[in-house]
């Protein structure tokens, strides 16, 4: 399994570190403990395409958001986790 | 038409006549229109559940549905090792009962899985993990369980060909647990499959469920690709694909799937004699009895569904082989694959009720599954039959992430980054 960093460009799987599912957010403070609870602890867990993360600590150190096939390990789509999370807030603002 | 019961007697009688009078070792069942238990996937522990609930709780209308064949799963993909050298009090009591069962088990269900107490060796590299290793032997043997803490001139004697003076990872020593060793695991696939149809349990093969059908908030049965089966209660016991089944009723597991490879090399004269882990790094082997080593080391460490895993661990156990036991080095790999892992979030399994009245779980194994096997069946059809945590069980709850009361072994589990 390879990851077309968009950074670095194509490299091997040693490079990367893998951190978890992307589609999860962090709760406000304020939130109940039930919602922190599935936070931390509950997934998805599909069979199919999944979007997570993973870090390139042996190259740019960049955080990455993956979608990948869980069945296959197709890759269809490697982001800058940085630039996910701009269009997020923008799509939220506007 | 049943199975022969297996003796000397039977042994001889059919060398006698040719070999022709063996019987199939389990019914190819189809399914019928209801039972009073249906158990989700016919793995080791689903094919134990059935054969508990029928020995031990007498219900005998029971069912187990497998998507493949019986073996093709974690049951036939594992590494084959038995042990009871946990630390924590949830587990250590839930563990030695699976390895007194495995102590008894081919008496009881007339089968040679060529259960071999041959020993678990854990070695250790330095003065924190001695530490640790001789709190883990007292906390074994403070529960009845046998510990042995070996210092490194014991170890030399029992395996004089370990890296003992290397630089970064002396040997020091070793915790020793005589009763652990290794099972032939399709042979506990076999046996329980056979003892449990023997007792008048369905098991029925390319059989998936696509479908948990609910009636006014319960399980009433299970929709599969061979119809609807009805079931006064349905237990899933389909580590690996969990997540993807307790969908089925809406629910959303605090699990992982995991890809964990194994490894077999050629065939060599017997010189491991027992189970031996490098405490530097993740690798584990033994000698099968054919002569094969097995040995196996780290998850991929990403979610997976495809039973196959990547270069980079392989190195990774192999570099770990090498440090250990710089012999093996020109030892060739005969075969290598790959199974599906539950990773639970805290490293330990669940066997548990689930918000969905008659429907139960027992989910969660990380790598550990196979040495639960038989102890995962009886308590899993304790909680079937009499809808109560089985006593060793008791803290395998799905609720404890929730409560703060997670069962972290050793530390270990998919995410929160507690790999």
């Amino acid at each position: 399994m390879r990851l077309n960093c968009p950074c670095c460009g194509p490299r091997g799987l040693e490079e990367f570190t893998y951190r978890g599912d992307a589609t999860v957010h962090r709760p406000g403070t304020d939130a109940p403990a039930q919602a922190w609870v599935e936070y931390v602890y509950l997934r998805d867990n599909p069979d199919g395409w999944h979007r997570e993360l993973w870090y390139h600590g042996a190259g740019c150190h960049a955080w990455l958001v993956v979608t990948r096939n869980m069945r296959t390990h197709e890759i269809a789509d490697v982001a800058r986790a940085a630039d996910v999370a701009r269009l997020a807030r923008e799509n939220a603002g506007s | 038409m049943k199975s022969n019961h297996y003796s000397i007697f039977t042994l001889l009688r059919e060398a006698l006549r040719g070999q022709a009078g063996w019987r199939p070792v389990w019914r190819d069942a189809r399914p019928q229109p209801a039972y009073d238990v249906v158990i989700v996937g016919g793995g080791g522990h689903g094919l134990a559940t059935a054969y508990y609930l029928a020995r031990r709780y007498g219900i005998h209308r029971v069912a187990v549905v497998e998507k493949g064949w019986i073996g093709n799963g974690n049951i036939g993909r594992n590494t084959t090792i038995i042990r009871s050298n946990y630390l924590l009090s949830g587990n250590i009591p839930f563990y030695e009962c699976s390895m007194k069962l495995w102590e008894g088990l081919e008496q009881d269900i007339n089968y040679n899985a060529m259960v071999s107490q041959r020993g678990v060796l854990n070695l250790f590299h330095n003065d924190a993990q001695r530490n640790a290793y001789t709190r883990r032997g007292n906390a074994m043997r403070l529960h009845g369980v046998d510990a042995r803490l070996l210092d490194a001139a014991a170890v030399r004697r029992k395996l004089p060909f370990l890296n003992y003076d290397a630089a970064r990872f002396p040997i020091l020593g070793g915790l020793l647990q005589k009763r652990g060793g290794t099972v032939r695991h399709d042979a506990v696939a076999w046996g329980f499959a056979r003892a449990a149809d023997r007792l008048g349990v369905d098991i029925i093969q390319n059989c998936e469920v696509t479908g948990i059908r609910m009636h006014a908030g319960q399980a009433v049965g299970v929709e599969t690709t061979r119809g609807f089966i009805g079931a006064g209660r349905v237990g899933l016991s389909c580590a690996g694909n969990s997540s993807r089944v307790a969908a089925m009723a809406g629910l959303r597991l605090p699990i992982e799937s995991h890809v964990l490879q194994a490894f077999v090399s050629e065939g060599l004269k017997p010189f491991i004699d027992c189970v031996v882990t490098f405490g530097a790094g993740h690798f584990y082997i033994s000698q099968s009895d054919k002569g094969g080593l097995v040995f196996g080391g780290d998850i991929d460490g990403y979610n997976s569904y495809a039973q196959r895993g990547n270069m980079p661990v392989i190195e990774d156990v192999c570099e770990g082989g090498m440090a250990l036991m710089p012999r093996i080095g020109r030892v060739r790999l005969l075969r290598h694959w790959a199974g599906l892992m539950d990773m639970s979030m805290d490293g330990s399994p669940i066997i548990d009720r689930t918000p969905v009245d008659g429907l139960y779980l027992n989910a969660g194994w990380c790598y550990g599954g196979f040495k639960a096997t038989p102890a995962s069946g009886l308590c899993f059809a304790h909680l079937i039959a009499r809808n109560e945590p089985h006593p060793v069980a008791t803290a395998y709850r799905l609720d404890r992430f929730g409560r703060g009361a997670v069962i972290d072994e050793k530390g270990m589990g998919a995410q929160p980054n507690l790999h």
